[in-house]
């Protein structure tokens, strides 16, 4: 048993944290949110030079080959940022899905331009229906000549409007592939729109759109790797919320400590003092369960890693909302404003309890397995 | 990081079980698997069957006869202990007055006091809480005058559990009323059978006999059972305070308990389903056990920061709290799963070997009672609201 973390996983954590507070502070995010693309070229390139997006590449394609504990402390101190670039989508879902999927050929044409941040690339496998069912997937690729041609809907979609590529996830003869699709192939439509936490997303319709045998990511059924991605990315959004968690305890008791009310600081007030102890609890037992989450991440039980996940995603969620709520509302009236970040933590809170399956999904796929 | 225990922890938790297999007695183990209340002599008999291992001192250093187990290792023990339905120890002596001998006692109080608690020989109760001090110990109002070689000792104690089997109670008095109030306080051992005693029962609401009064008047102590120095007690009080938390979260017992409301919930059935896979009633012992989940890994960090000589700290506030709330929880769901049989209150029918015309499955018969009785969880050991002051000002800062 060891809490600790090693010399190389601290410095990453500090060379994160900051490039954070550095180049990312508050009025700059407000206006990378506000601009056409919804994000910062040179905040991702930053993110490159660093090797942050080289986190999750394996050695032999010139990545750091890091696993699942760097990965929530990097998430963690982003999440610090409240940074709205496609770190997940891109760096991380999509960088392990090619890593653990794709041939030599298909890894040596993206990973390298993924690291070096000239490619983004999307994780498109959301659907309408899918809510926490990962392998509800109606998208279909039908087999034809060479290739395959690919009719569905993507649902809320992050990111998918700033990526060259997406990872579209889709019904095939032998079960699940994924294929690896440009954004402007002929046949994808995206609907655009922004996310109430600040970043972009897209809904992605594809009609009868053509892709060659090489935009399959392996063969045969990917369904065990495609579960394995999206816990990885779970597991990785854990760390993204507990970096807003630790943001939003600290902003407010520093905001307690100085807002005077009746000539004394309110952080003085009983009734407040038990609230900012009861979020500080749910900020502890979320850290406990998402160390949890990144050390089983990468279980090779799906079913015990299911579960674990899903019980740290119910304990992470429910820190969202309750230290999300408490937050805005011992802000008093300044909290609800715009003006000040606790109500953008708040909007990512809220964002990150309702992504990949909300508290109650979580909470309803644990319960299925006590009678088991 | 990794969250496994080493083999080597591995190894010493068989060796745990494997103990408790053979020698916790089973009308004991009985008892507590099923909820029934438990008497002095259940206590006694896994005291004794510990220490006839050289386990009586789970918490203590060698040089005193202890174990000499690290924090890890006796939360393993507990842990094992708990789940397989071992008595708890009584903290009294064991883990409270022996702790203080060992820190300010001299080699006399040492010698005397510290092998028939190790023994099971001697009963302790604990003389800290009084009708005006509860979570406020400061305020103690009984008073120890010297007189000679004696303090004669006038007061009342309250809340002092299991007293009624006592030997010995320590106490806090004020042997200065003209000092600050944490200044003039000071730590005396008193024999339960001093003249000017009275212990009186306190009924809980549960119907237990569990917490006494105790009077004292005109009691006589020689001055030789004053621990420390005279008006040093309230240092000695705070430093205990900061030492009975490494079981503080009561992760085993929590275990066990689970274990008990889902076979309970397993039984009992709505809608022609059991309850626990009847959707609304899984989902709330889903939430329980993941938050005991949770508060596991919580745990074992604390353990793990003390291990590194980190000071224990105010998380263990965070421990009790939710500890405390995940007891009641499971005990609130067990009422709730047996439905109107929560309601039937015959008291002799709790006993073990009861066997009167009681018409209701065994396990029915004790969440009541033990939901009524552990409303004492989140008030005793500083109260829960105590706690999130600690958090507020030693954590928080505020």
């Amino acid at each position: 048993m060891d809490f600790s973390f090693t010399e190389e996983q601290n410095m990453l954590v500090d060379t994160a944290e900051r490039f954070v507070s550095k180049e990312y502070g508050f009025e700059t995010r407000n206006r990378i949110i506000a601009s056409e693309t919804g994000m910062s070229e040179t905040v991702w390139q930053g993110l490159a030079d660093l090797g942050l997006l080289a986190l999750l590449v394996p050695e032999e394609d010139g990545g750091l080959n890091a696993g699942p504990v760097e990965t929530m402390l990097v998430m963690s101190a982003l999440g610090k940022g409240l940074l709205v670039e496609p770190y997940l989508a891109s760096a991380v879902m999509s960088t392990r899905a090619i890593a653990t999927l794709a041939s030599p050929d298909q890894r040596g044409e993206w990973l390298e331009r993924m690291l070096g941040g000239e490619l983004i690339v999307a994780f498109a496998h959301d659907e309408l229906g899918t809510r926490h069912e990962p392998l509800a997937i109606e998208t279909r690729a039908t087999r034809i000549g060479a290739g395959y041609l690919l009719d569905g809907r993507k649902s809320v979609i992050r990111h998918a409007s700033q990526a060259g590529m997406l990872l579209v996830s889709a019904l095939v003869e032998d079960g699940v592939a994924l294929f690896a699709l440009d954004r402007d192939t002929p046949g994808v439509r995206l609907a655009g729109y922004p996310s109430v936490d600040g970043a972009r997303a897209a809904d992605v319709f594809l009609e009868q759109v053509y892709l060659p045998e090489s935009r399959r990511l392996g063969q045969g059924d990917a369904s065990d790797a495609l579960l394995a991605v999206l816990d990885t990315g779970l597991a990785a959004l854990c760390g993204e919320a507990l970096g807003v968690l630790q943001r939003s305890l600290d902003t407010t008791i520093e905001y307690a400590r100085t807002r005077k009310q009746f000539g004394v600081p309110i952080g003085k007030f009983q009734a407040l003092q038990h609230r900012m102890a009861d979020m500080l609890i749910h900020v502890e037992q979320a850290r406990s369960m998402t160390y949890l989450a990144a050390v089983r991440a990468l279980d090779g039980d799906a079913a015990r890693r299911a579960t674990a996940l899903s019980a740290a995603k119910v304990v992470v969620g429910e820190a969202c909302r309750f230290v999300g709520q408490q937050a805005v509302q011992i802000h008093g009236g300044m909290g609800v404003t715009d003006e000040l970040d606790i109500s953008h933590c708040f909007k990512r809170l809220f964002a990150i309890e309702k992504t990949f399956g909300s508290t109650l999904d979580h909470l309803d796929h644990y319960r299925r397995t006590l009678a088991a | 990081m990794d969250l496994n225990f080493t083999t080597e922890d591995q190894a010493f938790r068989e060796e745990v079980r494997s103990f408790l297999r053979d020698h916790l007695p089973s009308e004991v183990r009985h008892k507590v698997l099923n909820g029934l209340p438990l008497e002095r002599d259940d206590y006694l008999a896994w005291q004794h069957a510990l220490h006839a291992r050289g386990w009586g001192g789970p918490s203590w250093p060698a040089e005193f006869g202890g174990t000499g187990w690290t924090a890890v290792e006796q939360y393993i023990f507990d842990e094992a202990c708990a789940e397989a339905g071992a008595p708890r120890l009584v903290p009294f002596g064991l883990k409270m007055v022996a702790t203080v001998i060992m820190a300010f006692g001299n080699k006399t109080q040492q010698e005397r006091f510290l092998p028939p608690i190790l023994a099971g020989t001697e009963w302790w109760c604990q003389g800290y809480s009084e009708p005006g001090a509860g979570s406020d110990l400061a305020s103690v109002k009984t008073r120890a005058v010297r007189d000679g070689d004696h303090y004669v000792v006038n007061g009342q104690k309250t809340w002092t559990t299991l007293g009624q089997y006592a030997d010995w109670i320590f106490c806090l008095v004020r042997t200065d009323a003209d000092a600050k109030p944490q200044r003039g306080i000071s730590f005396l051992l008193i024999d339960m059978k001093s003249p000017g005693i009275t212990v009186r029962p306190i009924i809980t609401m549960d119907g237990s006999h569990e917490v006494n009064e105790v009077w004292l008047e005109d009691v006589r102590v020689p001055v030789e059972n004053l621990i420390g120095e005279e008006n040093r007690g309230w240092t000695y009080a705070k430093f205990l305070l900061g030492h009975e938390r490494t079981n503080i979260a009561g992760i085993g017992t929590a275990k066990r308990e689970l274990a008990r409301l889902k076979r309970i919930a397993a039984s009992e059935t709505r809608h022609g389903l059991p309850l626990l896979e009847d959707p609304l009633f899984s989902a709330e012992v889903a939430r329980v056990e993941i938050e005991l989940m949770a508060l596991e890994i919580t745990n074992l960090r604390v353990l793990s920061a003390e291990a590194e000589n980190k000071a224990p700290g105010p998380e263990a506030s965070i421990l009790k709290i939710k500890g405390s709330e995940i007891q009641q929880r499971l005990l609130e769901l067990m009422t709730e799963a047996i439905g109107p049989h929560a309601l039937p209150f015959d008291r002799d029918a709790m006993t073990a070997g009861y066997q009167g015309d009681y018409p209701l499955d065994a396990y029915a018969r004790t969440p009541t009672w033990q939901y009524l009785n552990l409303r004492k969880l989140t008030i005793y050991g500083g109260s829960n609201e105590i706690q999130r002051n600690i958090i507020s000002q030693m954590i928080l800062g505020l």
